[in-house]
């Protein structure tokens, strides 16, 4: 690895001045002349046909323009995401509270929200089914057009029964996890322009504007040649903002396209809350069986998670939770069968961890109950069993390189000071306790075999004629930091450049092709690589060319700090202003070179391409080479509970993450930060509440709670650099993990405390209370 | 007076004296965004439980989503395009910036106003005392722990 001079480095973020200043514009902080408003209205219903609409009155109504449904859409009523199950808006058949019916189009946002409650909607009720178990059970009502299996994934790894017969110890457990909601501080926003009846343009929030690209081009009917999406800052994402994009902005286009006329779509917090998509819930049994040394013989594992009535991402997540379902252990026999069974109710996607954090909970558990039988420190029980390198996964994935699982591991033990208290902790009785838990677990980087299709990247770098520098890639900013990232990694790519030199521009599917999404924590290594290809592109172009303004060969040019000095024969003439400050070597500056090759007509404007490193699956028995890699974490949590009320105070939360090279430090260290917090959201206090129709009932920050500045403890963070020979400097994806190991290891802290034994989550008062008293 | 008569207001808005005419049931952050072109800022619930909509109001910290525009009639209304009138970020600003403090961006104006009343009042918080002063603000990106760095470094350099 060369010394790096700007990658690496904890720098500031370009896009933090305008934020703290106020002069970002968010989606909703601008308005075109002439601009309508437009707002959903939504069936009520869990289960029903829908028999009449009827929009006179709410047509009638001053400032409304228009009211669009089913029947008005130009192209194919289906949103492309995974399977064609998906409408924009529901036809005759309403299968979720919350479905779209009719888009309501007027002069102002007041009109459409009063309007709504004019529209009349007749019903006829069919029976719903609410449970994912229920639901792929013969008889049961049938949700989804396509059947109520949205997706089945199974692994299979040596002979169960064998793994059982040598077992010494056997663990069971039944695990559940709620509902999350992303709660984004910018709700879902979208403005289309339908421009000279030419090109549809559609702005928003987002985190896969090609997505969008293609839900536009299905519900116009249109190339995708005339579609630009054009992503605006983005005020958080957590995966919220992959799948419900398209619905939304589809919704936008279809308005601005019927009215000829600029439309704003943008979803106040109740709506956003009800209409957008969830983590899905789970339920999973488990059973682990190790010898009485610790080694794990095999890992039985059946979940379910909830898909709601749609399939959207549903498909990929549970490939995920799958692969992710045995940990981050070496089990010699393995048995997965993950479902994904349809339900009456909002249909769930993307969220951070996609699909694992459900499994990593009920699998750290599973370890914790493990290491109790076999009287084992926990966290020892990890390291006997932990992935080294050159180690083979539960999908038969041999792990050449880059597994730092071990170094988190005892870099986490020593940060807690593990040992000395973990064993303390329980002696403490009475009211107050005390204790201490862990989880490991990793994160495989990227899409995946599953996702192959997707997985490359487009960048394109243009040197201006000054020496400044823009850049485009087609994955996005959500507020993770990206654009930080990758100006960082340009700057280094182009010699060392000052980042201030580079612009990112905002991400357009005009500008780069298709790059995929931006999700499944892959921006970094995946744009960066291709922002790597290009600049290498550009800088062999400059160097040629300063190697004929400096009378020598391409290879005896040095390229440091921006400047292109001629290495060789110090004697030469020299050009450029600034030669007399350096020391004999005569060099151009970037600027003049840039000044240079734009004057003698060389273009320096390169794109660069990351095709993924390939990947394998075979679905039969869940074997191959299921990503490119994998990034590692372990997360201890210590806490106080109060055994009369049953109140958690988290103390302390140390997270050690091996994630490749950290390109920018501070950025790293924000990112474990907040998933830790979201993660102590999911473990401690965040949950949906429906009613008997399946309706969600809490959908506002007064009743669905996410943490505040007084809800979290102190964060210890550590990184870990075991480098990825395939990453950019050595990055591998790691923005979902540090979510994901906090509610295992909150849990365990918990039964560390009190002797509780959790198997659900969000751990609330009332249920260590309605625990205790087994005890 | 009818519900859509406009009504005229008069109060300070980021150190200026401005008049408007408003619906009496308009919203004291539709008038900020909307007549008075201030967007930084934000809407992120319109219920007064996130505090993206922060502003000062005779120099504390309120919810502009709750407040009616009437109600600002003969008040001071700060807003974060007031915090750095000349383009340039003042020492809060900066040290946010410096010390990672923001990521998605949305919450970050409400959370540097509630944090200037704060160390108007009180130069020198305890972090227990940062952490009150902005538990009404939510951020769903940093885990508050940069946040919270920030406005103690903030505070140090005010000394």
């Amino acid at each position: 690895m060369p010394e790096l001079h700007i990658a690496g480095k904890p720098l500031p973020r370009p896009d933090a001045p305008g934020k703290t200043m106020g002069y970002t514009q968010y989606l909703d902080d601008w308005n075109l002349p002439g601009m309508l408003h437009a707002r959903i209205y939504y069936s009520p219903k869990p289960h029903a046909l829908i028999r009449r609409i009827d929009l006179r009155k709410a047509l009638s109504h001053p400032g409304i323009h228009s009211i669009l449904t089913a029947r008005d859409i130009p192209g194919k009523n289906f949103i492309p995401m995974m399977k064609d199950d998906w409408t924009f808006l529901a036809e005759k058949k309403a299968i979720y509270p919350g479905e779209p019916v009719a888009l309501i189009i007027g002069n102002n946002r007041e009109s459409v929200c009063r309007a709504r409650a004019l529209i009349q909607v007749e019903y006829e009720d069919l029976k719903p089914v609410f449970d994912p178990e229920e639901s792929l059970q013969t008889g049961a009502p049938q949700v989804n057009p396509l059947g109520n299996l949205i997706a089945y994934h199974k692994i299979r790894k040596g002979n169960i029964e064998k793994g059982v017969s040598e077992a010494d110890v056997v663990i069971e457990g039944i695990y559940e996890t709620p509902y999350q909601e992303h709660a984004y501080l910018e709700t879902l926003g979208y403005i289309a322009v339908f421009h000279d009846k030419e090109i549809m343009r559609v702005y928003g929030t987002m985190q896969c504007p090609f997505y969008v690209q293609n839900a536009v081009a299905s519900i116009l009917g249109m190339p995708q040649n005339s579609i630009q999406v054009i992503q605006t800052p983005t005020g958080g994402a957590f995966g919220g903002k992959e799948d419900m994009p398209s619905l939304f902005g589809g919704l936008a286009a279809l308005a601005a396209y019927k009215t000829g006329k600029p439309v704003k779509l943008v979803l106040d917090r109740r709506d956003d809350i009800l209409l957008s998509s969830k983590r899905h819930p789970s339920r999973s049994y488990y059973r682990i069986g190790a010898k009485k040394n610790g080694a794990l013989t095999f890992c039985e594992v059946k979940v379910y998670l909830d898909a709601g009535a749609y399939a959207t991402l549903t498909p990929a997540v549970l490939w995920r939770c799958a692969v992710h379902g045995c940990g981050c252990y070496r089990i010699p026999h393995v048995k997965v069968d993950a479902y994904a069974g349809a339900t009456n109710k909002i249909p769930c996607g993307a969220f951070r961890g996609f699909g694992s954090p459900q499994v990593v909970f009920a699998m750290e558990r599973q370890m914790d109950k493990l290491a109790q039988a076999l009287g084992i420190d926990p966290l020892h029980l990890r390291e006997i069993n932990c992935l080294r390198k050159g180690d083979e996964t539960v999908t038969g994935q041999k792990l050449p390189f880059s597994v730092g699982l071990s170094e988190t591991i005892s870099k986490a033990r020593s940060m807690s000071k593990w040992s000395k208290k973990w064993r303390q902790y329980p002696l403490i009785k009475g009211e107050k306790r005390r204790g201490l838990g862990c989880a490991t677990f990793l994160y495989g980087v990227g899409l995946g075999a599953a996702g192959k299709k997707l997985d490359h990247a487009e960048a394109h770098i243009r040197i201006k004629s000054d020496g400044s520098v823009v850049f485009s890639v087609g994955t996005t900013d959500m507020g993770q930091g990206m654009e930080t990232v990758l100006t960082q990694i340009a700057a280094e790519g182009l010699g060392g450049i000052p980042m201030e030199k580079i612009r990112m521009l905002p991400v357009d599917t005009f500008s780069v092709e298709d790059s995929g999404p931006t999700v499944a924590s892959r921006a970094t290594y995946t744009s960066g690589t291709a922002i790597l290809s290009s600049c290498e592109k550009i800088i062999t172009t400059m160097k040629k060319t300063a190697s004929k303004l400096l009378s020598c060969k391409p290879e005896e040019i040095l390229l440091e700090k921006g400047c292109f000095f001629r290495i060789k024969s110090p004697k030469a003439k020299q050009i450029g202003k600034n030669a007399d400050n350096k020391k004999n070597a005569p060099f151009l500056t970037f600027e003049e070179m840039a000044s240079e090759c734009f004057s003698r007509h060389i273009p320096l404007s390169e794109y660069g391409y990351f095709d993924s490193p390939p990947t394998s699956w075979e679905p039969e028995t869940g074997q191959g080479k299921a990503y490119v890699t994998y990034s590692f974490a372990t997360q201890i949590a210590e806490l106080e509970l109060d055994m009369e009320t049953g109140e958690i105070e988290l103390q302390d939360i140390w997270a050690v993450h091996d994630i490749g090279k950290a390109i920018n430090p501070q950025n790293t260290e924000g990112q474990i930060e907040g998933g830790v917090v979201q993660g102590i959201g999911y473990a401690l206090m965040e949950f949906i509440s429906f009613n008997e129709k399946g309706m969600i009932q809490n959908p506002s920050f007064s009743t669905y709670i996410i943490p505040t500045s007084k809800d979290v403890p102190r964060i210890h963070t550590a990184i870990v650099e075991v480098e990825y020979p395939e990453g950019p400097y050595g990055a591998k994806g790691f923005g979902e993990t540090p979510l994901m190991g906090v509610a295992g290891c909150i849990a365990n802290a918990v039964v560390n405390a009190s002797g509780i034994d959790i198997s659900r989550i969000p751990i609330l008062p009332e249920y260590i209370l309605q625990e205790s008293r087994k005890l | 007076m009818t519900m859509t008569e406009d009504v005229k207001v008069k109060f300070k808005l980021n150190g200026r004296r401005v008049e408007a005419s408003v619906k009496p049931n308009r919203l004291l952050v539709d008038m900020i965004r909307e007549d008075f072109g201030l967007t930084g800022t934000k809407i992120g619930c319109g219920m007064g439980e996130c505090g993206a909509c922060t502003v000062l109001l005779d120099g504390k910290p309120a919810a502009s989503c709750l407040i009616l525009a009437v109600q600002a009639n003969g008040k001071t209304i700060e807003t974060i395009e007031g915090a750095s009138p000349n383009g340039r970020m003042n020492s809060l600003q900066e040290a946010m910036v410096k010390e990672g403090a923001v990521q998605c961006g949305f919450c970050t104006p409400g959370i540097i106003m509630s944090a200037t009343a704060l160390l108007r009042e009180n130069p020198h918080p305890t972090e227990e005392e940062i952490r009150t002063a902005i538990s009404g603000n939510l951020c769903r990106c940093t885990g508050y722990q940069k946040i919270v760095k920030a406005i103690k470094k903030a505070s140090k350099k005010s000394e």
